[in-house]
């Protein structure tokens, strides 16, 4: 206010007020449409908008009354220093220590309490056996079993029909639920296979299965370059060479997706030979190697 | 009648001296104090959409069968803590509009947050006395960052159930613990039965601890009052700037607003987390192209990029993602948290500051700053390089070879630039001083 005097302070003052005035006036009319768009289901749109308008509107009219019509003086204010005086902390120490002092004495009841409060502790602590049980087990364990029909997410049993470039999310017979034990069934040219010693048995008719969670963050590695044989997880584009086995040939990955072993039955349907070549999923401390 | 009302407070708490000093307290005027206040604004919206949200959301695993008014999804089976989202946003009034105010106002909290953060460190605002006050700002990222997450992952969509599963396996790659603290946090085998609501519980749980968080900020900071931008007339023994009341209590309440307005129309017109389209989650579906929340996207990236070096240790396993994922964060945030000592230790300043410093007179401080902030660049750049790939049409392969050769390079060069920057800048404000 002092800065401005006689007639432009005047008429500063004037335009200030005009325009806060049609702030407040366009908030009045956004708040209005909410009401509209609101009761006659007019969409996320129009309600945003108008709720941004109404919203906007204050704010605008209270900027420009705040700068234009209220006090604007720049002062200076004293910082008080932060620590105690001498007198104040030898205040406190007097307080605090004729109360320890009294405390210190029963030595005893203090130990005692202290005791319970230390057991209480471990009691909380060992409230931790609620949240579930030991994840061991669950972590090794797949529901693939010798003999396992291979099925597709809705049931359906996989015959051998699979065609070469095919990809097939498969379980075990009755565990289509079972998150560990997704795998992918690919059907490959068998004289080109690479596989590690003592999987030569596993791929008959050239069908070849992995676990389907990447072995880096537990994607589902859902993607099949069938040109160059490899298997790519969407997530951090691990990728694994299927021809030798899923090892990991580039990106983060550090392990190769465990193979699961296959065998064509007398109705030619596919059937799983055992569980996984190794542990699936990402890895963990327990798993030794 | 306002004057009784307060006559009546007062004959029962003697507050006019107290309020008085509130309303008295000076603030500085440079907008870069701003940064924090809109923070604490999209809180107090987070908080306000949050409640109503709350009133529709199920936070469960039961499987129900669709049947809204959302029609691509109609007779799917689905957990009912997706249907309810799916609710929320189709068949509540205004349901949707609140859902992407509380999204985009979660984004914009963390965002403010951490550009307060760097306007802390950059001016060096946390020397003594203020460090409590940073440890309070850190943690209540964190907090932030935690929020976000479980968040945006309950409900049961397919893209959040893919971070999940992502989040679970950093944390069973943790050594001696990790398994058992993977089961604690998630209730199981990722994702289980129980682990939306114990997600839930914690998205509930958690903004409690960040109000309290706050409110021991604000405490602190009227304690100590604001710092002062360096000028004339500015010095430790005093503060310079404009009185809360009634001047400043206006802007601030039309930043407010402003903050609310900017939250309505984003919600309003750019739509966020279209969970309808990714699907409700299913643990043996994914889909390319899936990227977090920007404040999770640097840790994406940082998972993308590192390569893979699983070691073993007395026999056991250390996955790969365990540096990456678990003590990357940890030597970044713990750099942070102990900052301000380990920068009192290496220039000896131990001296109490009101007065901020211009980022060009201390080029170590903001070289390092540079480095940082273009190292978790780069990374957040990371955390779409399937998405770059795609659009510059180039292998993966060689986009990371790319990516982690900046990663390293870019800080070097960042905190180079920077410093000789500083140098110069400088160099010109002691010559004009």
């Amino acid at each position: 206010m002092s800065r401005d005097s006689g007639d432009r302070g005047t008429s500063r003052r004037l335009s200030a007020l005009v325009a806060a005035a049609l702030a407040f006036l366009a908030g009045l009319a956004g708040a209005a449409a909410f009401f509209y768009f609101y009761w006659t289901d007019g969409g996320t749109a129009g309600m945003g908008v108008s709720l941004a308008l109404a919203m906007a509107g204050m704010g605008a009219g209270l900027v420009v009354w705040s700068h234009g019509l209220m006090p604007d003086e720049e002062v200076s204010s004293k910082r008080e220093p932060l620590p105690s005086s001498d007198e104040e902390k030898e205040q406190f120490r007097e307080s605090f220590v004729s109360g320890e002092h009294r405390i210190g004495r029963r030595r005893l009841l203090g130990l005692l309490a202290g005791g319970v409060m230390g057991l209480l502790a471990l009691d909380s602590v060992s409230l931790l056996r609620s949240m579930g049980k030991s994840p061991l087990p669950v972590l090794y364990q797949t529901a693939w079993t010798k003999g396992a029909r291979l099925v597709t997410f809705d049931g359906r049993p996989v015959t051998a029909a699979v065609q070469p470039g095919d990809i097939l999310t498969v379980f075990p017979e009755g565990e289509t639920d079972s998150i560990t034990s997704q795998t992918l069934l690919l059907r490959v040219d068998e004289a080109k296979l690479r596989l590690p010693p003592g999987r030569e048995s596993w791929t008959p008719m050239g069908f070849i299965a992995f676990s389907k969670i990447c072995t880096h963050a537990g994607c589902p590695v859902a993607q099949y370059e069938k040109n160059v044989n490899i298997l790519l997880c969407p997530c951090h584009q691990s990728s694994f060479d299927i021809l030798r086995g899923a090892v990991p040939v580039g990106g983060p990955a550090g392990r190769p997706l465990p193979q699961l072993p296959l065998y064509v039955d007398q109705q030619g349907f596919l059937r799983a030979r055992g569980d996984f070549s190794s542990h699936p999923g990402p890895g963990f401390w327990s798993l030794r190697s | 009648m306002i004057s009784r009302l307060a006559r009546w407070f007062d004959d029962r708490l003697g507050a006019a001296s107290l309020t008085r000093l509130t309303i008295n307290k000076v603030f500085p005027d440079h907008w870069s104090f701003m940064l924090g206040e809109i923070a604490l604004f999209s809180l107090i919206i987070l908080v306000g959409t949050g409640i109503f949200l709350a009133m529709f959301f199920n936070a469960s695993e039961t499987k129900t069968v669709y049947e809204g008014s959302y029609q691509a999804l109609k007779g799917v089976e689905m957990s009912a803590a997706y249907q309810s989202t799916l609710n929320i946003s189709f068949d509540v009034p205004a349901g949707l509009l609140v859902r992407q105010i509380h999204h985009w106002a979660a984004l914009v909290f963390i965002g403010a947050v951490a550009i307060h953060l760097m306007r802390i460190f950059f001016t060096g605002a946390f020397r003594r006395p203020r460090e409590i006050n940073w440890i309070i700002g850190l943690t209540l990222l964190l907090l932030g960052m935690f929020n976000g997450f479980t968040g945006y992952s309950v409900p049961d969509d397919l893209l959040s159930g893919t971070g999940l599963r992502i989040a679970y396996s950093v944390m069973l790659s943790i050594p001696f613990i990790g398994d058992w603290l993977a089961f604690i946090f998630f209730g199981g085998n990722a994702p289980s039965q129980v682990t939306i609501s114990r997600l839930y519980g914690m998205h509930i749980v958690v903004p409690f601890l960040i109000l309290g968080l706050v409110s021991l900020h604000l405490l602190v900071l009227v304690r100590q009052k604001h710092t002062n931008c360096p000028g004339p007339g500015r010095s430790n023994e005093s503060i310079v700037g404009s009185r809360l009341w009634p001047t400043y209590a206006a802007k601030s309440l039309g930043l407010f607003f402003f903050v609310f307005a900017a939250l309505a129309a984003l919600a309003g017109l750019v739509q966020i987390n279209p969970i309808w389209l990714y699907g409700p989650f299913n643990a043996a579906a994914v889909s390319s192209g899936s990227q977090p929340d920007w404040y999770v996207l640097w840790l994406e990236g940082v998972l993308r990029l590192f390569p893979s070096l699983d070691f073993h240790v007395a026999g056991h396993l250390v996955p790969g993602i365990f540096l990456p994922g678990v003590l990357m964060p940890l030597i970044f945030f713990g750099v942070l948290y102990f900052w301000p000592f380990l920068e009192a230790r290496a220039t000896g300043d131990r001296g109490v500051h009101h007065v901020l410093q211009p980022p060009a007179l201390s080029p170590v401080r903001t070289s390092i700053g540079a480095a940082a902030l273009t190292f978790f660049l780069v990374l957040t750049i990371a955390g779409g390089q399937d998405v770059i790939a795609v659009a510059a049409r180039d292998s993966v392969a060689s986009v990371r070879t790319t990516l982690r050769v900046l990663v390293i390079a870019a800080p070097l060069i960042a905190a180079g630039v920077t410093y000789f920057i500083c140098r110069l800048a400088g160099r010109d404000r002691q010559a004009a001083a």
